[in-house]
């Protein structure tokens, strides 16, 4: 795994905030990310997004600007299935734990829904700005968009027989700057771990057709004291 | 229904819970007729198996009856007779599909925790603990088993429970482990530990054409097991020096490979204390691993040191320097059960096995408590437990 997170202001910000405040966005943080990875970007430079070194995605928008993130998994699938699966953007909420919906709008545009911070949902519109079948996806928030993202996904064969190392190479601008991300740095690895969760539901869903859960089984008397 | 459940350290209780349903589309749920106690659930009875929480139903070695399965599962049905492997294996990743069954990528809910501890993370477990995964299991009245149309395997009805129960674990760890020592003709296998799995990897040296068995471990009816069922050489570690009978056993050679049936008996370990050393990178010793040391001294040069007991943490004082030296090879990790299971039925129902002998005790599943107890103290010769969690069994056993 791969991860590049970038974070400045932490400390101004933090000084300025509550514990309440803190511990809201804290227990809200992966819902708020999860929306995040599904968003396209707005103002960012979208073909060092889809370049294929994170270097160049930071260095193209300016250094520090936004958080990057880079996360890749190995699937024992054909790139081709993977690709089409990925491709019809309604599949992403069945491994995207925090998205609610992806409608399609039209060849290009799709219009998201997600769980977001203090149990709000945000929606916006995105649109897919590369497309090359089998083999990537590259997407942005369009203007009007409070979330300001780019991603993309690639899919390249490993050379063992029906294996696919999937790639998730996203930038975002969170809607309070780098608060979100380093808010979440407090509490966790998010958000390069919510996005490695993802992508371990995205494997399970493809190699072995669900998503392992013990979420509805029995259990005995519990005590306050568990950790989940 | 009735289970057993975890509370805390040394506080087990069969308590009423909720019946296990169908979460997956390849899930099955088992009524179960045997289910067993294994070692290792006396590591999560004395609290050295971090990440346990209070409410875990406990259980890995069970079996019974199909009552209710999944819509994406086309392998069983309703009223088929199953034993169920420890281990939960997804059927279609790299790991499963290489027959690294234990090793599967996507049956561990909780790989992130296991993911923190060992890099990557292992396949999901029955009972025992959330880091393999938090699944509830077969020591009570019915489970829910994931990716069932992988690891239950169908046995015959003529079969009785006792003879194909252990197919779950300990056969499968204890023929693993032996299978591991790359038997060749002439070869002296020396075993550590006398329980349940160290028998079972006895009998299966010999049937992979050990020329001798030599078993170690102190406690007199298990070595008198060792010694009479198991047909084993035995040396008693209380009175004898392991090393120096070893060695003049074998012309002063020592043994072409060891195997380690015993494992951790660690200090207590908090999931905190886990993460923390992680985190922190601050190895201490977590596991005594005092059978493990003896087995690498004693190895002969070139042999192998083959490991089916359980390690969880960080060892200390292991005389690597020994092991490579002496160019040792080192096997272990929790068995690939499926891999085993059907060869060892085959075996089973030919009567070339009959792993049933290592049962000590039967008792309904609402004495489960006690019988831990009585097989921690290893009291009344206690080295197997078979329990029977419905009451048409149990009425069997009761006293």
């Amino acid at each position: 795994m791969i991860t590049d997170v970038t974070v400045s202001e932490t400390e101004r910000w933090t000084a300025a905030l509550g514990g309440a405040a803190l511990a809201m966005y804290g227990l809200s943080q992966r819902s708020f990310l999860g929306s995040i990875l599904a968003a396209g970007g707005g103002a960012l430079v979208l073909g060092a997004v889809i370049s294929p070194t994170a270097r160049g995605t930071k260095t193209s928008l300016g250094g520090t600007r936004g958080v990057l993130v880079d996360e890749s998994v190995a699937i024992a699938r054909h790139h081709d299935e993977l690709y089409r699966f990925w491709r019809e953007l309604d599949n992403l909420p069945r491994f995207m734990q925090h998205l609610v919906s992806v409608t399609t709008l039209d060849a290009r545009r799709s219009h998201w829904v997600a769980v977001a911070p203090a149990g709000r949902t945000v929606e916006w519109d995105a649109e897919i700005i590369a497309d090359e079948p089998n083999e990537l996806i590259g997407w942005r928030t369009l203007d009007a968009a409070d979330v300001v993202s780019a991603g993309s996904v690639h899919f390249k064969p490993t050379g063992k027989e029906e294996e696919t190392v999937v790639h998730v190479r996203l930038q975002y601008e969170p809607p309070a700057g780098k608060l979100g991300a380093a808010i979440a740095r407090m509490f966790g690895d998010a958000p390069s771990q919510s996005i490695h969760e993802d992508l371990r539901r995205f494997k399970a869903l493809m190699e072995a057709g669900e998503i392992p859960t013990t979420v509805g089984q029995p259990r005995g008397r519990q005590s306050i004291l568990n950790y989940d | 229904m009735k289970a057993l459940v975890w509370h805390a350290k040394n506080d087990v209780r069969i308590e009423t819970v909720p019946d296990p349903r169908i979460l997956n589309p390849r899930d099955a749920i088992i009524r179960i007729t045997s289910s067993a106690i294994c070692g290792s659930d006396l590591h999560l009875l004395n609290g050295f198996i971090p990440t346990m929480q209070t409410g875990d139903v406990l259980g890995h070695e069970f079996m019974g009856e199909v009552v209710e399965v999944g819509a994406g599962n086309a392998k069983l049905k309703v009223g088929d007779r199953v034993v169920v492997p420890f281990t939960i294996a997804c059927g279609h990743c790299f790991f499963c599909k290489s027959a690294l069954w234990s090793l599967c990528d996507n049956s561990n809910p909780n790989a992130w925790m296991a993911e923190k501890l060992y890099g990557y993370a292992t396949s999901g477990l029955f009972g025992y603990s959330h880091l393999t995964g938090g699944y509830a299991g077969g020591q009570a009245q019915y489970a829910r088993v994931p990716f069932a149309d992988v690891g239950p395997l169908k046995i015959p009805d003529e079969i009785p429970d006792e003879k194909v129960l252990f197919l779950s674990d300990i056969l499968p760890t204890g023929y693993m482990a032996a299978e591991n020592c790359d038997i060749k003709r002439g070869d002296v296998i020396a075993i550590w530990g006398c329980g349940p799995v160290g028998q079972m990897a006895i009998k299966s040296a010999w049937l992979l054409g050990a020329e001798r068995v030599i078993a170690i471990d102190c406690v007199p009816e298990r070595l008198e097991m060792a010694s009479h069922s198991g047909l084993a050489e035995t040396i008693n570690y209380d009175r004898e020096d392991v090393f120096d009978r070893l060695k003049s056993m074998t012309g002063g050679r020592g043994p072409d490979a060891c195997i380690d049936a015993v494992g951790l008996e660690s200090h207590g370990a908090t999931f905190d204390a886990y993460l923390d050393e992680v985190k922190t990178s601050t190895f201490l010793a977590t596991d005594r691993p005092s059978a493990l040391r003896q087995a690498i001294h004693a190895c002969r040069k070139g042999g192998i040191v083959s490991i089916p007991g359980v390690y969880g943490g960080f060892l200390d004082k292991i005389p690597f320097g020994a092991a490579f030296q002496k160019g040792l090879t080192f096997k272990m990790g929790q068995t690939h059960v499926m891999r085993y299971m059907q060869p060892l039925l085959d075996r089973i129902r030919d009567g070339e096995l009959d792993p049933s002998f290592v049962i000590t005790h039967r008792v309904p599943l609402d004495d489960a408590p006690q019988a831990y107890q009585m097989f921690r103290a290893r009291e009344q010769g206690c080295i197997k437990v078979v329990l029977k969690p419905h009451d048409e069994t149990a009425r069997q056993v009761r006293h």
